[in-house]
């Protein structure tokens, strides 16, 4: 089993591997998000307080968890590359940064045209909203941090202090309803105890979640598909597995 | 849920503007990505270490 763990560890092996695993996960990303708004759209009642617009869940809560867990995985794979000197890790890391971005983003844009019509207010300064606004900072940096570094490793190390450093605002950014009194609302879903929504709800937001988790694996092995390239391009293994399409190019 | 016409379904409610607004950027985003990640893979299987490698 390890064996096989470091085999697929290597840029060479998990190349191909991805380029196979791509069309699975869109295809799940597909399924799960016609179930997912179907749900939402023709299955879930009505809200009873807050009519139609709280269908917004559907996509803000599923946008907002993956916008923390990347971050996880991001500085997982970061401090695995930074301790073990694999290649791999750090172009995982690398790969994920812009999806879980966006993810912020969409949190974030839906956030705000959701709390208009209930809060009446698209922004507020309050811990929840400021921490998520942070995490988009932190990923942005990110990027930038190793965007402008030439060298992959040294860019690779100095992106991975960056991404564990970052890693206290995921806590904050979870807890900050609980530790603050903020005009956010809670966790009405938890691990702990029952979940305060009706089951339609909760099942088109699950749905939802698993469309975005599915389609935020895809898009990251899309991503490290290219870094592999653009970064071992002049690996032997890179020009045999290119070599054929330039042929085919040239008359 | 149902929604009677269209129109109803559009209009969530008086909120339409709020909810396609949200569901809208997203797919757009979300769409666009998609897209530029697949020029990406293109370019750099077109020449390797240029990154989105215009043909």
């Amino acid at each position: 089993m390890a064996i096989r763990i470091f085999q697929f560890s290597s840029p060479q092996t998990f190349y191909p591997l991805a380029g196979r695993l791509i069309p699975l996960f869109w295809v799940l990303a597909a399924l799960f998000s016609a179930a997912g708004l179907y749900t939402g759209f023709f299955v879930a009642p009505t809200d009873f307080q807050q009519g139609e617009v709280y269908r917004i869940i559907f996509i803000h809560v599923p946008a907002a968890w993956m916008s923390m867990f990347i971050y996880l995985v991001m500085a997982g794979w970061a401090a695995v590359g930074l301790v073990l000197n694999t290649r791999l890790s750090s172009m995982m890391a690398q790969a994920l940064a812009p999806t879980g971005a966006l993810m912020t983003f969409i949190a974030l844009w839906t956030g705000s045209l959701w709390g208009r019509p209930t809060w009446g207010t698209w922004w507020v300064w309050d811990a929840r909203l400021t921490s998520e606004l942070i995490l988009l900072f932190l990923y942005l940096g990110f990027m930038a941090l190793q965007a402008s570094i030439d060298d992959p490793r040294r860019a690779d190390k100095a992106g991975a202090i960056l991404a564990m450093v970052g890693v206290v605002n995921v806590p904050i950014i979870y807890f900050s309803v609980k530790w603050w009194n903020t005009l956010h609302q809670g966790a009405s879903v938890s691990l702990t105890r029952a979940p305060s929504m009706a089951s339609d709800m909760l099942t088109g937001m699950l749905l939802m979640a698993l469309a975005f988790w599915m389609y935020a694996i895809a898009a990251a092995l899309m991503r490290v598909q290219s870094i592999i390239l653009e970064r071992e391009r002049h690996a032997g293994w890179v020009k045999d597995l290119l070599e054929p399409a330039a042929v085919k190019g040239s008359p | 849920m149902e929604w009677g016409s269209v129109e109803s379904f559009l209009s969530m409610g008086g909120r339409g503007a709020y909810v396609w607004g949200s569901y809208g950027v997203t797919a757009l985003l979300l769409g666009l990505e998609a897209v530029l990640l697949v020029r990406r893979h293109r370019g750099a299987r077109r020449e390797p270490g240029a990154p989105g490698a215009e043909p």
